[in-house]
């Protein structure tokens, strides 16, 4: 690090997925100028993706929480953290410890979630902690317990680059963990002889380095893998050496995947898969031993999701490609400190670093840990409930007070509408939050503003148990305060002080360290060990270089990979093959809801998009909530390309536009998962999904859902530009459908409606905009134009017509932000763009703001490679995330050219 | 007709030298097969001059020289003998003579060019002095010698000439009112939208503007018999110094009429420009083809190049109908209009409305294809659109961007529409017959397009 007076580096950890990538940023007094990549990370060794890549463009006091709020009112922490002591204290004298539950984040840092955890647990007494790891890893956790005995990431990244094949299972990583995607691709440039399987019911983006592509059924992986195991079997590949010194449980295993996958023809049937190319990954998978498997949501959010993962597991343990260089089940983390949660205990099923409710003694020794000179810690005898039975307790009225901190469940969890109704229904919640505008807050008696990413300090883990340390880089606006300081405060007011007497974060990762350390050797000792971190003092704790756990006195710089000597923490010391019957999805497709509906992430955008909502170049990739459908569905519903639609589920709908795709199968829809009420009216992809969860894990069924589609059926449709300034009344939310997209200085709605408007001057001033400066119409096509000038000023822009005749707004939004409209401009603002400007179309590289159109001029023009669109526009080339839309641009061009060639031959 | 052969009409006389004559002369001065001899008789003291600077020049915007077209020396250099200052008494079409106040001279083809006057309105009092039309030089000297002390003058008639007369007037100092009979300001040329933001920039600049007044009579108050008032037919006395008159044209047919010639409005002409005599031709505002009589200038320029093909051409050259833009400058605010001003039921309106700035256009579609556009301020799509109309291009494809220009309509539809260069009129205006000799000869490309 580099300080100076004003100007300064601090290295850090980007706050998205589960990679962890190293962060460089460039703070200049109280801004963040820049980030890049950590060159010495070993995450991301220098890389970021095009959303860390944007960090500090969503930084910013704009739309931040600064004050605490009681009953809506803006008030001091003391009265807040009075108030919420008092009625938390009420409800527990009139109706148990039990009454009061927290439902926590990925998001935390570990010491905020290890001194929640030990509030709740270890002095409230109350079982009922959870956190939104829930609706990602925790299918992932339990099939690693199951099998290896502790959740634990047997791998590390370079084992993807060691591998001879990688098979990527419900996995867009391409998009989903960018910066891993481009290490694997460059691996695989460097090794030839590396193969890559994608298994997905989507062609996704990671298809582009796919050697192999397996289009299954969704939902039928256990089948897949059971019938992998079978293969092996059959075909003597079973590594009978491995299986007979570390493994039990391999009969069974193998009997019950012969008994339901046990010949070629059988699970390519059932899996809808082509039997040639299975047996081909079949033989790929035994043939080599440098096998890695990683699979993230689209194995383990499945109401058979620990199945899967055990499915997988098997297929590693009887070929013995675990614990070795390049080998092992890999499961990719999604949120940037999912496993940190884990390590403090932040499941319900978890008491703390690693310890479990049925581990013998540890219930006694944690709470001999936690107990102070004055204060005995009382944990609770038994596991409290699970996220989705969590809300159901609330619903039912039996947790009366809810605290929840940095997540959005009213958006995330599964059957959104019940959620909110319990919500509705908690006597009190209790929300700490960053950001002013979110779904949650309307449920909230108690609001307390919250540190975000470029203010916190802390350690975080990643996918490879790699701990790094965030760092604060400015300082929290207004009364933000850390969330290991608030609930501390209130620790403190509870009368727990003794308890909770902490200084720094470092305190707390220094007592985490030791509890991870805390009577474990010998006999039943844990994997998770970090003691050879204890006693850093603060200096040490600000100089933490990444590590990977364990790190202990044998193991003093980390552990690359688990596993080496064949040895699991099991009671046996033996991994566990475990049996497994595939089970299709809970959610059924049926004549009312004929579509299976599949949920993910976008490449630009992070969860409820708090954040990456906030840079507006991040929202040019996808701008509006959509749903792919296949073409042969669009046209037996009627519905064309950019269309908009509205898919239904039992409980809920989501309204969005159409895209036509044939990476859909037939039958299957997907939606982004990351629209909220604040963006959007309906757009949620949790109403969709139905709160069924896997019995052992608790994880919902979010990626398959079952629906009916129907267009939306609309007289008009608009978009609006707004100054950041202006805001939109009610009557224009009350439209069949609003999205809203920030840009930078001001803000885009797309509106529609199926009631005609005659009269669109009149409309605008309905919709209490300044009066119409001036405006175009075509009354004959529905078309109408206008724009509002204040004091020589753009306030806002309207178009009556489908958003694909929108212009590039670049042009638009540098008016918004001009100090004044010249008459050249003025002239040209209905059109909205320079006279004859050409259009450049959807943004395709973020980075450089490339749009589609000008990629296809210039592959038109010969560019037909990526280095040299990149040598020409720039576009892939920093972030790199947009390559394979590139290539796929590349591609459709040539197949273009190529029938336009048939069907003209006098022209060949 | 005669064949082409050279000199295939020995004398061929031109009674007037305005605007269109001028440019006949042009036409066949340099041609090989020109008639032997041409002679021209004018009644105004000068050679022909561009008639449409007489606005800037009453606005005291330019030089009297800047009107200039050709001097007389031109006229002798090319063979072409030139009376001025000399009226045309009679024709005697048996002997095939022109008897001029000062000769008579014998023709072999005779051409009428004798333009227009400017109507009166046919009430009590429109023949008292100081009730002026603005056609001539003459009447622009008269007008500059106007003393703003004397009180306020008043224009009849709110189509472009009375316009462009009362904003000269009013540059000069003078209080000017204009009186329309319409609802509206260049009601054949705008709609009521484009003319309330006229009206709006003109009121601003200190015009006062009357619309719907009608004349019902004129008073004079001296012995002189000099105009002092212009009473409305809502009894409204208007006190003025001096009376303008713009309130359209009455053709000047009365030497064709003497002589026998068709006359209806005006000197009836065949598609040759051939009157009932075919030694006898007539051209420009004095001459009525169909039912068509003239005031802008782009149709006339057509007529002469018809004519000019049958003095000395191979005569196969004939005239029709064909639509007109109007570009218009009124002291510096622009208009562009063709086609009908009001929208009928059949028709589509695109409408562009910048009410900071003035711009207006209006589009009028039917069944896809334009048939009518008013630009107001800028016009600068006017041309392309006037195209698109003369073509019958169907321009569903590029409908929506049609009103932000041809960029924008051509990054949208089939690159063929608008794709060429602006070929269309840029002809330049005055309601009486005129126009700029220097401009290009856009009637040219209009009769190739149409």
């Amino acid at each position: 690090m580099q300080h100076a007076d004003t100007a300064c580096q601090i290295k850090t950890t980007c706050p998205y997925c589960g990679v962890g990538c190293g962060v460089i940023a460039s703070v200049e007094g109280e801004r963040v100028t820049h980030v890049e990549g950590d060159g010495e990370h070993p995450a991301n060794f220098g890389r970021l993706c095009v959303k860390g890549s944007a960090l500090h463009e969503t930084l910013g006091e704009r739309g931040r929480l600064t004050t605490p709020l009681v009953d809506g009112r803006p008030t001091d922490w003391d009265t807040a953290l009075d108030t919420l002591t008092a009625r938390l204290q009420v409800i527990r004298q009139q109706h148990g410890n039990a009454s009061v539950a927290a439902y926590l984040s990925g998001q935390l840092l570990t010491e905020d979630y290890y001194v929640a955890n030990k509030l709740f647990k270890g002095f409230l007494g109350t079982p009922h902690l959870d956190t939104n790891s829930r609706l990602c890893m925790a299918s992932a956790v339990a099939a690693y317990k199951r099998s290896l005995g502790a959740d634990a990431v047997p791998c590390n990244y370079e084992d993807l680059e060691e591998a001879e094949l990688v098979v990527l299972v419900g996995s867009n990583l391409a998009w989903n963990h960018p910066v891993l995607y481009q290490r694997l691709k460059v691996a695989k440039t460097r090794n030839p002889l590396m193969r890559i399987v994608v298994i997905d019911p989507r062609v996704t983006d990671s298809c582009e380095i796919a050697d192999l592509y397996l289009g299954l059924k969704p939902g039928s992986d256990a089948l897949l893998f059971n019938g992998l195991l079978a293969w092996m079997a059959a075909t003597h590949r079973v590594d009978t050496l491995y299986v007979e010194a570390h493994t039990e449980g391999f009969v069974e295993a193998l009997d019950m995947a012969k008994a339901t996958a046990g010949d070629i023809a059988t699970v390519a049937q059932a899996c809808d898969l082509d039997p040639e190319r299975l047996e081909t990954f079949y033989y790929w998978f035994a043939s080599q031993l440098h096998v890695v498997t990683l699979y993230s949501q689209g194995i383990n959010q499945s109401t058979s999701g620990t199945d899967k993962c055990n499915a997988i597991i098997n297929c590693h343990l009887a070929g013995g490609k675990i614990g070795l260089p390049g080998a092992g089940p890999f499961s990719i983390t999604g949120q940037p400190n999912a496993m940190g949660g884990r390590e403090v205990g932040g499941l319900a099923n978890q008491l703390a670093a690693h310890m479990d409710y049925h581990l013998p003694g540890a219930l006694d020794r944690v709470s001999r840990f936690w107990s102070t000179q004055t204060l005995a810690a009382v944990l609770p005898e038994a596991p409290g409930y699970k996220a989705i039975e969590l809300f159901d307790a609330i619903e039912r009225g039996e947790i009366k007070a809810l605290w929840v901190m940095a997540t959005n469940p009213a958006v995330s969890l599964p059957d959104a509408a019940r959620v909110r109704r319990a919500l509705n229904a908690c006597p009190l919640v209790i929300v700490s939050e960053c950001v002013s505008d979110t779904d949650m807050l309307a449920y909230a008696d108690i609001v307390l503003p919250a540190t975000g990413w470029s203010e916190k300090e802390g350690t975080v883990t990643n996918s490879e148990r790699r701990i790094s340390r965030q760092r604060g880089l400015l300082p929290p606006p207004g009364e933000a305060r850390h969330d290991w300081w608030i609930i501390c405060e209130a620790a403190k007011r509870l009368g727990f002080g003794e308890a909770f007497g902490y200084a720094h974060p470092w305190e707390i990762f220094d007592e985490h360290a030791r509890l991870s350390g805390f009577e474990n050797e010998g006999e039943g000792k844990r994997l998770f060990d970090i003691s050879a971190l204890v006693g850093l003092g603060h200096e040490g704790y600000e100089r933490l270089s990444p590590i990977q756990w364990p790190v202990t006195a044998n193991a003093p710089h980390g552990t690359a990979r688990l596993f080496e000597e064949g040895v699991f923490p099991t009671p046996s010391g033996r991994a566990h093959l475990l049996p497994v019957t595939p089970r299709p999805p809970e959610q059924k497709v049926s004549d009312a809801y004929p579509l299976r509906l599949n949920t993910g992430r976008i490449r630009d955008q992070w969860h409820t998009m708090t954040r990456t909502g906030r840079a507006p170049r991040l929202m040019n990739h996808r701008p509006e909530p959509y749903i792919d459908v296949h073409p042969e569905d669009a046209a037996t519903y009627g519905i064309s390309d950019q269309q908009l639609a509205v898919l239904a589920a039992p409980h809920g709908r989501y309204r969005g536009r159409v895209r036509v795709a044939n990476a859909q199968r037939r039958g299957e829809v997907f939606i982004p998962m990351h629209w909220s009420d604040v963006h959007s009216r309906e757009a949620r992809s949790g109403a969709l999904i139905e709160g069924l969860t896997d019995p052992v894990s608790g994880q919902p069924e979010s990626k398959q859902g079952a629906v009916s589609l129907a267009p939306l059926s609309v007289a008009w449709e608009a978009t609006l530009l707004c100054a950041d300034d202006v805001t939109l009344n009610e009557t224009a939310l009350a439209l069949d459908y609003w999205t809203r997209i920030p840009m930078q200085g001001c803000q885009r709605w797309q509106l529609a409606d199926a009631r005609p408007v005659h009269d669109w001057l009149a409309q605008t001033s309905a919709w209490q905009l300044a009066p119409a400066t001036l405006w175009c119409e075509d009354a004959g096509e529905g078309r109408f134009r206008a724009a509002g000038i204040v004091d020589g000023r753009l306030r806002w822009w309207l178009m009556i017509a489908p958003p694909r005749e929108l212009p590039g707004l670049a042009w638009l939004e540098a008016r918004f932000n001009a100090p004044t409209l010249d008459d050249a401009s003025r002239r040209r603002l209905l059109a909205g763009c320079e006279d004859g400007a050409a259009d450049t179309g959807p943004v395709v590289c973020s980075c450089h703001q490339v749009g589609q159109a000008a990629i296809v001029r210039a592959i038109r023009a010969g560019d037909t490679s990526v280095e040299a669109l990149g040598a020409r526009l720039a576009c892939g080339t920093q972030c790199g995330s947009c390559l394979p839309e590139l290539k796929t641009l590349i591609e459709e061009e040539r197949r273009h050219a190529h029938a336009e060639q048939a069907s003209s031959p006098e022209m060949a | 007709m005669s064949s082409a052969s050279p000199f295939a009409i020995d004398h061929l006389v031109i009674v007037g030298n305005g605007m269109a004559s001028h440019r006949l002369i042009q036409a066949l001065a340099e041609a090989p097969t020109r008639p032997a001899h041409i002679t021209v008789i004018g009644a105004e003291a000068q050679p022909a001059y561009n008639r449409i600077l007489l606005s800037p020049l009453l606005a005291g915007e330019i030089d009297p020289v800047g009107l200039a077209l050709q001097n007389e020396a031109w006229y002798a250099d090319h063979g072409i003998t030139l009376y001025l200052d000399e009226q045309v008494q009679r024709l005697d079409r048996k002997q095939r003579h022109v008897i001029t106040t000062k000769r008579t001279l014998t023709y072999d083809r005779l051409v009428l060019a004798t333009g227009s006057r400017p109507a009166l309105p046919p009430v009590p009092g429109s023949t008292l002095s100081g009730i002026e039309g603005f056609r001539t030089l003459e009447d622009v000297s008269r007008l500059a010698a106007i003393d703003p002390a004397k009180g306020p003058c008043i224009v009849i008639g709110g189509g472009l000439l009375g316009l462009e007369a009362a904003e000269g007037l009013r540059k000069r100092g003078v209080e000017v009112s204009v009186l329309q009979r319409g609802a509206h300001l260049l009601n054949r040329q705008l709609d009521a939208t484009a003319a309330e933001l006229l009206a709006d920039e003109l009121n601003s600049r200190g015009l006062k503007l009357r619309m719907n007044a009608r004349v019902s009579r004129f008073e004079s108050d001296n012995e002189e018999g000099r105009v002092a008032a212009v009473v409305l037919e809502d009894g409204q006395r208007l006190p003025c110094q001096r009376v303008i008159v713009a309130m359209g044209i009455t053709p000047n047919a009365e030497l064709g009429q003497a002589a026998g010639l068709a006359t209806e409005r005006a000197i009836v002409v065949d598609d040759t420009l051939t009157t009932s005599d075919p030694r006898i031709h007539a051209l420009g505002e004095c001459c009525q083809f169909d039912t068509h009589t003239y005031g802008l200038v782009e149709p006339i320029w057509r007529q002469v190049e018809v004519l000019a093909d049958h003095l000395a051409g191979r005569g196969e050259a004939r005239y029709h109908e064909a639509p007109t833009a109007t570009r218009l400058k009124v002291s510096g605010i622009t208009l562009y209009a063709f086609g009908p001003t009001e929208a009928s039921e059949e028709h589509e309106i695109l409408r562009y409305v910048d009410g900071g700035t003035g711009d207006y256009r209006r589009l009028l579609l039917r069944n896809g294809r334009i048939e009518g556009a008013v630009l107001y301020g800028d016009t600068r799509m006017g041309p392309w659109y006037f195209k698109l109309a003369l073509e019958h291009s169907d321009i569903s494809d590029c409908r929506r961007g049609l009103l932000f220009g041809e960029a924008d309509a051509s990054a949208l539809g089939d690159a063929s529409v608008g794709s060429s260069a602006l070929s269309a009129s840029n002809s330049s205006t005055s309601n009486s017959s005129a126009s700029t000799s220097s401009s290009p000869t856009p009637s040219t490309s209009i009769v190739e397009a149409a």
